[in-house]
């Protein structure tokens, strides 16, 4: 049976919340024609919609409205990226995910010398606003939501898209959608980091007040465990270190003046859906109660979407495999359903190429249809939680909400009572990255040793044809990138440049004040991300893990 | 590389392991270490960001036999015969074996430029501790 974590259920108030949702226009019958309620369980279990979240956010889930199928694109120059986003509009995408290529993920612009070979490779690049204004040309930012995946620069680019909806005479509330800025999970998984913890979490929390004032609909943190699991963690250690990440920027949003229900309602979450089904559901379950209870008793929200945790999900790239890649088709199925019945608010499915490069089109198109499948045919979106009251899933969520309150004990010890600095501590003495590695190499391990089968790889390898087609990138697109840079350069006006870095160095000194005035200011007068970096890091200085395998 | 003095028993083979470029996917680069160090290699862990002439130096410095470079970002074509390069100019002959996610119509390009060997996605620990042992079998001079 179910078990009780809070209040008890108030069934009559499910009853009004499910009553004045929207209903998708549909049957919610079996496919023989067997009518299905909106939830089962006990007359005292936990109602999806309440308190404490285990069983979803919403009374209705998707009965009212399916996920966002939200596919990560970008590569190439932004006119490629762009077109992409069409495609996927096109065929029933109902969000945009930026990718930016690994140059723009850390600051950096293309003629940058350490920039070369990774122009356009991975994502897309972005130099400056014009690239900005390339990537959304056609698009009506008033009316997608738009998901951005950068972390170190994610303020610069941030001002980039504010000074696109402002040109295209989009008013700043109706902007709408996601940037990670998740930097502290780069010092622990990713890497993706310029300056040290502390002004990189300056920076995070101006875009928090920022967004807070200006941008009522933009989520201005990601806070994001799946590249924690991607890099090797368990389970147990994605939850675990994400939420302690979350509360840290709870914590530093505070600290900075602003009142927890002010800012929390819009943090937004994204986790991993590996392959171990039932783990990740509870994974997902645990999540939402563990979230719920630390932030009402810990950090005293009162308003209730302060506690709920909304996420976004990726399948797992690490469970892909370059042996008969055919079947990454298979994993990215069940990998997504599990997301489905954690109760995600969005999904990206993986393409079965990417163990390989980046997606083809085909691959990518094949992705977005998996999760229609899931939604069309499958009839799992008919009822919420379908695996609550499951006693395999109900003691994971319980095994897992056990092992991720120990991991915070350990944090708040390390940091004397405050997540934050324990975070700031744990990243400082590279206890993060030990945990995860040696996470990652006990899995290694268990494959070496044949405990662990993956098909394909350490077992049932018959069958590989080498056929699989795969995307190229263009090594042109480089120079194309550089001769609009060199073009961007040429045409602005070198004064306003130079005022515009004066100013962000001068007030990066000042930890009181907000950057994103001054950051919006440059991307107008055409200051590259690069340009931007290194004012900013002429004050904040740079990162440098150290090095242990 | 030296030989202990008056021993039978060869010193272990010292493998320099790094991230070219801006790539930080190290999760593979560290599991390639411990594999390693668990079959009784030296490893001197360079990590993230590494230039080619960075690379060239360290080799130098700590007398290493093998270098490993990862990649995941799609750069190996680039980066990669850069290393090679990097280690040619300063005089150096130490074989370079390229892993991470490298497709296979890649592989004969980076061995034409000088690569040893390519460890792909799913490598196995053997195929990993093999194609080192071999590349440094294979390098001139040992």
């Amino acid at each position: 049976m179910p078990k009780y974590h809070g209040p008890m259920a108030d069934r009559r108030r499910w009853q009004e919340d499910l009553d004045g949702a929207p209903s998708r226009d549909i049957p919610f019958e079996t496919m023989s024609g067997i009518p299905l309620q909106p939830v089962y369980g006990p007359d005292d279990a936990e109602l999806p919609g309440q308190w404490p979240y285990t069983r979803g956010l919403f009374a209705s889930m998707y009965r009212s409205r399916l996920w966002t199928m939200r596919q990560f694109a970008g590569f190439g120059t932004a006119e490629d990226t762009n077109g992409r986003f069409k495609e996927l509009l096109r065929s029933g995408g109902t969000g945009l995910s930026t990718a930016f290529d690994m140059p723009t993920l850390l600051g950096r612009d293309s003629d940058d010398p350490l920039a070369r070979g990774e122009v356009g490779r991975a994502g897309v690049a972005v130099d400056s606003l014009a690239d900005m204004e390339t990537l959304f040309a056609g698009i009506d930012l008033g009316s997608v939501t738009t998901s951005m995946t950068i972390n170190s620069p994610a303020a610069t680019v941030m001002a980039m898209y504010v000074a696109v909806g402002d040109k295209a005479g989009v008013g700043r509330e109706r902007l709408g959608g996601t940037i990670q800025n998740d930097i502290l999970k780069e010092y622990q998984a990713q890497k993706e980091y310029v300056f040290p913890p502390r002004p990189s979490v300056r920076l995070v929390t101006d875009l928090v007040r920022f967004a807070t004032a200006e941008l009522p609909r933009w989520h201005p943190v990601s806070i994001s465990g799946y590249h924690i699991r991607e890099a090797g963690s368990t389970a147990a250690q994605e939850l675990a270190f994400t939420l302690a990440n979350g509360f840290a920027y709870v914590e530093a949003g505070m600290a900075a003046g602003l009142d927890v229900d002010e800012f929390a309602p819009r943090l937004s979450f994204f986790f991993n859906a590996h392959i171990d089904f039932f783990e990740e559901i509870a994974k997902y379950r645990a999540a939402r109660r563990l979230y719920a209870r630390w932030m009402r008793d810990r950090y005293g929200a009162a308003d209730p979407r302060s506690c709920m945790l909304r996420f976004h999900t990726q399948t797992a790239g690490v469970s892909l495999t370059a042996q008969q890649p055919e079947l990454n088709l298979a994993r990215v199925a069940i990998e997504a359903l599990a997301g489905v019945l954690g109760g995600t608010q969005s999904l990206h499915t993986d393409s079965y190429d990417e163990a390989l490069a980046l997606p083809t089109e085909k691959a990518a198109r094949l992705a977005l249809r998996t999760q229609q499948v899931i939604a069309q045919e499958t009839g799992v979106v008919h009822v919420a939680d379908p695996l609550g009251g499951s006693w395999l899933v109900e003691e994971l969520t319980d095994e897992l909400e056990r092992q991720a309150e120990a991991i915070f004990a350990h944090l708040l010890e390390c940091g004397r009572g405050s997540m934050l600095e324990g975070v700031f501590a744990s990243i400082e003495d590279g206890w993060f990255c030990g945990e995860i590695a040696d996470a990652s190499y006990r899995f290694q391990s268990k494959l070496a040793a044949g405990d662990w089968i993956q098909v394909g790889v350490n077992g049932y390898t018959d069958g590989e044809d080498g056929q699989t087609p795969i995307l190229s990138i263009d090594p042109a697109v480089e120079n194309r990138q550089l001769d609009k840079l060199a073009r961007v350069k040429q045409a602005r006006d070198d004064d306003a440049v130079r005022r515009c870095l004066q100013r962000i160095s001068t007030e990066a000194a000042d930890p009181t004040v907000n950057l994103m005035p001054a950051l919006i200011e440059a991307a107008n007068a055409y200051v590259t991300v690069g340009e931007t970096t290194a004012a900013m890091e002429s004050v904040f200085g740079t990162w440098v893990e150290r090095s242990v395998a | 590389m030296a030989m202990p003095a008056g021993g039978t028993t060869p010193a272990p083979l010292r493998v320099l392991l790094a991230k070219v470029g801006l790539d930080g996917h190290d999760r593979g680069l560290r599991v390639v270490a411990r594999i390693l160090r668990d079959n009784g290699f030296e490893i001197v862990f360079a990590g993230l960001r590494q230039t080619p002439e960075a690379i060239a130096a360290a080799v130098i410095q700590e007398d290493v036999d093998v270098v490993g470079v990862s990649m995941h970002n799609g750069a190996h074509l680039t980066l990669a015969p850069l290393v090679v390069r990097a280690l040619r100019a300063t005089g150096l002959d130490t074989p370079v074996v390229v892993g991470g996610i490298v497709p296979e119509v890649d592989v004969p390009k980076l061995r034409a430029q000088g690569i040893a060997a390519v460890l792909g996605p799913g490598a196995s620990n053997e195929q990993v501790v093999a194609s080192v042992r071999g590349a440094a079998a294979q390098a001139p001079g040992r």
